[in-house]
């Protein structure tokens, strides 16, 4: 995907954008193969350092990366 | 007649050849009485006649008997009677039949015989058994075939007769096996032949074939280049700013917004209401660990050293960590002076030349390095940032720097002593000396010394080096320190004043000292000490003096010890040590070369570094000040200031006077029987505080691993350990190091697994301890338990502060 608008800086923003696009379609897939009505609302990433967050929709996505509370 | 004789032959053919039928007239019948229906009847029909009288009939009427035509047979006709039967029926033609041969004649009468005996049953009359009379045999031609079916021998038969003796007969009979082939003749074998007659040449045959395609198999291998991606080099597509602008304030967008925001938002309130990343598993773990199982032995002794030459009848002030090599304790040492000598010092001489011992843990015998010093020192610290540089605190109020940089690598490699007795072990001979000149250690002498006129009037009891971040100037403004290096000390003495020293040395990188010479320098120097700070001997003079005074009610504080709440920094690595003694830094000028006394021209002047301290005097008290001098003010040397608080709790010197690790606004102080923890802004008093205790306290220390956890050393040689988090009234632990009092711990951090604690007592004796795993490694939030504990006895003050106003 194409980042529209971004607070992280521009290398980072794009590789998420490039590669949480594709995630995002698969998961979507994904949900769609199991039950085709059903569709994803929203996908979150925990890893040990961050919390990925994206919410999709038909033509943009939000991704809000996140740091654990402590 | 003919008819007769047709009639009979026909007869004849018939099968009764016997029989012939004739005609009788009345006369005839009357002649023989055979009469129709008067003797002869149908029942009675036999009649036998005589062959005379018929002979005689025909005789008389010649061709008119009726017996003419039978004449023959009837003159051939052996037997005397004749038989003629009356043919009622007709059977054979005539009426009367008449029968030629005896067979039949009494055939027919035996069955007309038994007809009568059937008729006449009830009369007995018998007839009389005639046995069967012998006839002679009439050959019919059928012994011709008997003849030749018969069997007869047409050779007469041989008779053999063959005896054996008896004997043999029933005798055990031996078989053996023969081959037949061996013997000759004993077999006859019919070979076969190919009989010509036999063999039929087939010229023609008729055979059916099938038509395969030939099939072969081969491969073979090609190489088959097929082009692959090496590498990619792309850039990501980004759109225009015109065109994110339209993007962003496009309708859909606000709408993909408002329906997705509402989503996030949730996910972002569940991460703060609960922390996604804790690992339960692993924080059971920790739990388990910690409170699995008291060690027996909190502080296993793990070495000890002592000296007998350079220790004897002293006592230890003071002990330091090399803070960059593993293994390297400094020590040193000072007599043991009772309390009126300790006061009247100036009295004393001193005959016994004190050192500072550098003892290394491979070799708990012979002292790694000894450093020369003018005096007993009471108190030293190693430079943070440089670890070769040594200020120390003398007994007669000088402060002495030493430099170690030749020895540095001596320090470094200093093996285990197995090692040097393995590679002694060849010579016996020279063991021994090579013993004695191991034995001993490298001298340093000291490469500056204060002057005694700037100096203390009393010994120096403490002495810090200033963290690398900021710098005083003599106006008491603090200024950023450019270089990250440590250059600034403060000591502290019982003679009311505070001071703080610069060095401004020339520190010239790993050049031996010869090089020096050219030097315009005036001041001679024993070669084998490095002019650090040559043209600081005897001529250095402090930067600042902050006299502890109350301006109002004109007491004095002695400061034994003194705090700085910046005093947190952390030791350099060698490496960086080593990156400022390469041979490139003289290409421009070495950074102490800047440094004079004014050097903070262009220098930020920071603000946010606070300047309070905490001051530990003789008496007991506990002073709380700052030393900021405030600008304008008229007297020409800087003086105290107003904000001063002072506590009295301990009854004694304040021996100890330490910020925690953790917490920097947060001082233990230990004194005479009791000790207290303060907390800086807390002006009530200490928030925790001890109960008097039995002994007295004379030394301690914070645990630099564990929040919560502090070692006190005691007169009586014990060593107290108190976890806050277990117990705050008493020890949760403790120990017996020694006999003696115990002057100084020290805890350091070796390595992960390794946490040492070294103890100095009052005979002279180093003991390293080993910490265990309990004490060395915080639980599970431990430091926001112990925030915690603090908090509540703040709040606890604040109340009791209410209450009772």
């Amino acid at each position: 995907g194409i980042p529209i608008r971004t607070t992280l800086d521009n290398s980072t923003t794009v590789q998420y954008a490039g590669l949480l696009h594709q995630l995002t379609m698969k998961a979507r897939s994904t949900v769609r193969d199991v039950d085709p009505q059903n569709d994803l609302t929203f996908l979150r990433i925990r890893s040990k350092k961050h919390e990925i967050m994206v919410a999709p929709d038909k033509e943009y996505l939000l991704i809000v990366i996140q740091n654990p509370c402590e | 007649h003919s008819e007769f004789v047709y009639q009979a032959i026909l007869l004849s053919f018939i099968g009764h050849p016997e029989i012939f039928p004739l005609v009788f007239t009345t006369k005839t019948q009357e002649i023989f009485n055979c009469r129709v229906d008067e003797d002869v009847t149908e029942e009675n029909c036999f009649k036998l006649i005589k062959k005379e009288d018929i002979i005689q009939d025909l005789k008389t009427r010649a061709t008119v008997s009726d017996f003419h035509p039978i004449k023959k047979v009837v003159l051939e006709y052996p037997g005397e009677e004749l038989l003629v039967v009356f043919d009622a029926k007709f059977q054979y033609g005539q009426n009367f039949y008449f029968v030629a041969s005896e067979e039949a004649k009494e055939n027919l009468l035996e069955e007309k015989g038994e007809k009568g005996e059937e008729n006449r049953e009830e009369t007995l009359e018998v007839h009389p058994y005639k046995p069967p009379v012998h006839k002679p045999w009439v050959s019919l031609g059928s012994e011709k075939e008997v003849e030749e079916e018969s069997v007869k021998d047409t050779v007469t038969k041989i008779k053999y007769m063959i005896s054996r003796v008896r004997r043999k007969f029933g005798a055990p009979v031996t078989f053996t096996d023969k081959n037949a082939s061996h013997v000759k003749d004993s077999y006859v074998e019919c070979t076969s032949y190919q009989d010509k007659t036999f063999s039929i040449k087939m010229l023609e045959k008729d055979v059916g074939i099938q038509m395969v395609p030939k099939v072969r198999e081969a491969s073979t291998q090609t190489k088959w280049t097929y082009p692959k991606n090496a590498a990619t080099q792309y850039f990501p597509r980004q759109l225009s700013n015109e065109e994110k602008g339209e993007s962003l304030s496009s309708e859909k967008l606000k709408e993909f917004l408002t329906s997705v925001h509402l989503r996030m938002e949730i996910a972002l309130q569940q991460n703060e209401i609960m922390n996604a990343f804790f690992d339960d598993w692993k924080a059971l773990a920790e739990d388990e660990s910690s409170s699995g199982g008291k060690p027996d032995v909190y502080l296993k002794a793990c070495q000890s050293f002592t000296d007998l030459r350079y220790l004897k009848d002293r006592t230890m002030s003071c002990i330091c960590w090399h803070p960059t090599i593993y293994g390297i304790i400094a020590v040193s040492a000072r007599e043991r002076l009772s309390h009126e000598e300790q006061v009247n010092l100036s009295d004393k001489s001193l005959l016994q030349q004190s050192v500072i011992l550098f003892w290394s843990f491979f070799d708990p015998i012979h002292p790694q390095l000894m450093l020369e010093c003018p005096g007993d020192i009471y108190c030293f610290q190693f430079s943070p940032s440089d670890p070769n540089i040594i200020a120390g605190g003398c007994i007669n109020g000088q402060v002495v720097l030493w430099d170690i940089s030749q020895h540095e690598e001596k320090l470094q490699n200093a093996k285990p002593v197995a090692d040097e007795i393995e590679i002694t072990a060849v010579n016996m001979v020279n063991a021994s000396i090579l013993n004695i000149l191991h034995t001993e250690p490298p001298l340093v002498r000291y490469c500056a010394v204060s002057s005694i006129q700037y100096s203390h009037n009393k010994p120096v009891t403490d002495i810090h080096w200033l963290p690398d971040y900021f710098e005083d100037n003599q106006t008491g403004a603090t200024f950023e320190n450019r270089a990250e290096i440590c250059v600034q000390l403060v000591t502290c003495s019982p003679d009311c004043s505070v001071l703080f020293w610069d060095i401004p040395a020339t520190k010239l990188p790993e050049q031996p000292s010869f090089e020096k010479v050219r030097e315009k320098e005036i001041c001679y120097m024993p070669l084998d000490v490095p002019d650090t700070s040559k043209h600081l001997d005897l001529c250095w003079k402090p930067l600042i003096k902050i006299n502890l005074c109350e301006s109002d009610t004109n007491t004095d504080y002695g400061p034994v010890r003194i705090s700085l709440r910046e005093l947190h920094y952390h030791y350099k690595t060698s490496g960086k040590v080593q990156s400022l003694n390469t041979l490139e830094v003289p290409t421009k000028e070495s950074p102490y070369t800047d440094m004079s006394t004014s050097s903070g021209k262009n220098l930020k002047v920071l603000e946010n570094i606070s300047t309070d301290f905490f001051v530990g005097t003789e008496d007991g008290e506990i002073v709380y000040s700052d030393w900021k001098t405030e600008i304008g003010s008229d007297s020409a040397k800087p003086v105290s200031q107003e904000h001063t608080q002072k506590y009295t709790i301990h009854t004694e010197t304040v021996n100890t006077l330490q910020r925690s690790p953790f917490f920097k606004d947060v001082v233990l102080s230990i004194g005479g029987r009791n000790f207290a923890i303060w907390k800086e802004g807390v002006t009530n008093g200490p928030i925790l505080q001890s109960s008097c205790s039995a002994g007295r306290y004379t030394a301690g220390q914070w645990s630099l691993t564990r929040p919560g956890v502090f070692f006190i050393g005691r007169d009586d040689g014990n060593i107290d350990i108190w976890d806050l988090l277990k117990k705050t009234h008493e020890p949760s632990h403790f120990q017996s190091i020694s006999e003696s009092m115990i002057t100084f711990i020290s805890p350091w951090i070796a390595s992960s697994k390794q946490h040492f604690l070294a103890v100095s007592d009052d005979l002279g004796v180093l003991r390293v301890l080993e910490i265990c795993q309990t004490l060395s490694h915080p639980s599970r939030n431990e430091h926001a338990n112990v925030l915690d504990y603090f908090e509540r006895e703040v709040k606890y003050l604040k109340y009791r502060e209410q209450e009772f106003q």
